[in-house]
């Protein structure tokens, strides 16, 4: 594995995007951040723009408004840049997947590297697939 | 001789020691906030990291001044360590005039963060230079007015040569009366220099994103992000020199060089810890009212002798 690559993944910092979520699960997002769980141990810290980030953290379910700037925030992200999708909405709409608002899910939008389920999922289910994602790059590279 | 103390002493250790020293900084954060910290080689993995991604440099932006700006304070940092370990090891490398020097290339760091801000065509960026060009007029007059005490205590020398070897033979600076008050003025401005939290206004994270540093990426953010902290290593050090009688290695001396560093740097987390981020306006009326006056206080007991 090269130098650069392990470098990336012992410091990914994470950018949170809300696209027309509850809130709940960025709640839980923030809840990670908290002295409690801790992320700095894995190097993860909260990137506050979105040309620093590493990894794409998307919560909601993609509405018509925000899927655009959805699209034009991960194009505007310095490669290589991951996304995770965090909640049941972003993995499949949830409850929203017969609405009007919602024309496609997020991985039709942006290439999606790991899905975690919940709604909202724990602070501990967030950590655990962050370091899956983690453990899987390495495996595969 | 010059270029061994360039790449050796002012690049090559001066960024192992910065880099060593924020750890420490955000460990030391972890442990005041009860969580578990990031591990020893985390600065080294960003650095890299950074190094590794992709540089995007925005189509609104002049392109010559946005990549020049984190080189131009990056160069302005390593040759202000490289001054201060020349004069720390070798009391005849100094030069007349090399603390007016030091001084001016203090001013860069800041100077090529502003450039950065304005050249990047950002709003956001735009306000946090502006707020960065408030802070610096804010922290120079006290900055250079407690630099005058060591000065005027070694007899109206400005050769870091003589301050050094007059503290040899007098004791250290700090022990003295104006010697104290200088260096408490010196310590809240070095606090704003660094960019850390009560003074972190140019960088705000929860109003204005990063500041000018909002649309770096990859390299350039990295050199930005080294140069933080070359200073956090440089500005201490230039402390100690002043004020403390510099440091010396050669056998338990090490120990009492490497404690006079470690004092100041939790000094620094400390404050860093424990206050809220104040407004642009209250950190000029904190800068030009009571650490100006306590400086000119310094001074004064200087020039009788105190």
């Amino acid at each position: 594995m090269s130098l650069k690559l392990r470098a990336l993944l012992k410091s990914p910092w994470v950018f949170h995007l809300a696209t027309g979520s509850c809130n709940n699960c960025d709640i839980e997002v923030l809840d990670c951040l908290t002295p409690r769980f801790d992320i700095e141990r894995f190097g993860m810290l909260l990137a506050p723009s979105i040309k620093h980030a590493d990894i794409l953290l998307v919560t909601g379910s993609c509405n018509r408004k925000s899927a655009i700037r959805l699209e034009r925030l991960y194009k505007q992200a310095p490669q290589p840049c991951l996304v995770v999708a965090i909640g049941e909405c972003s993995m499949s709409r949830g409850m929203f997947i017969h609405s009007y608002n919602c024309p496609l899910p997020l991985d039709k939008i942006v290439p999606v590297s790991a899905y975690i389920p919940g709604c909202p999922p724990k602070p501990e289910a967030i950590i655990a697939g962050a370091v899956t994602l983690i453990q899987t790059i390495k495996g595969t590279l | 001789m010059y270029i061994v103390y360039l790449i050796v002493y002012g690049f090559i250790l001066t960024a192992v020691l910065g880099l060593v020293a924020s750890w420490v900084d955000r460990k030391v954060t972890a442990r005041v906030q009860y969580r578990k910290g990031p591990p020893f080689f985390q600065p080294w993995y960003d650095i890299i990291k950074l190094l590794g991604k992709e540089t995007i440099i925005p189509k609104q932006s002049s392109k010559a001044m946005f990549v020049m700006a984190p080189l131009l304070g990056f160069s302005a940092v390593v040759m202000v360590s490289t001054l201060l370990w020349a004069n720390n090891n070798n009391l005849f490398n100094s030069f007349l005039g090399d603390i007016i020097v030091i001084v001016y290339l203090l001013a860069i760091p800041s100077i090529a963060i502003m450039m950065g801000g304005f050249a990047s065509g950002n709003p956001l960026a735009r306000i946090g230079a502006s707020r960065e060009m408030k802070l610096l007029l804010g922290y120079e007059l006290p900055f250079i007015l407690a630099i005058l005490v060591p000065i005027i205590k070694s007899g109206f020398s400005l050769k870091l040569a003589d301050i050094l070897s007059f503290q040899a033979q007098n004791g250290a600076f700090a022990l003295q009366a104006s010697g104290i008050l200088a260096l408490v003025v010196l310590v809240l401005c070095v606090q704003a220099k660094l960019g850390l939290v009560p003074f972190d206004i140019p960088e705000a994270e929860t109003e204005i994103i990063a500041g000018p540093l909002v649309e770096y990426s990859g390299a350039g953010l990295a050199v930005f992000r080294l140069m933080k902290h070359m200073l956090l290593f440089t500005l201490p050090f230039f402390l100690i020199i002043l004020f403390l009688g510099g440091m010396k290695f050669e056998g338990i001396t090490i120990l009492y060089s490497v404690l006079k560093y470690v004092a100041i740097l939790v000094v620094i987390t400390v404050i860093r810890n424990t206050n809220p981020r104040l407004r642009i306006d209250q950190a000029m009326r904190f800068f030009w009212g009571p650490v100006t006056g306590i400086a000119v206080i310094a001074v004064v007991l200087a020039v009788i002798g105190w």
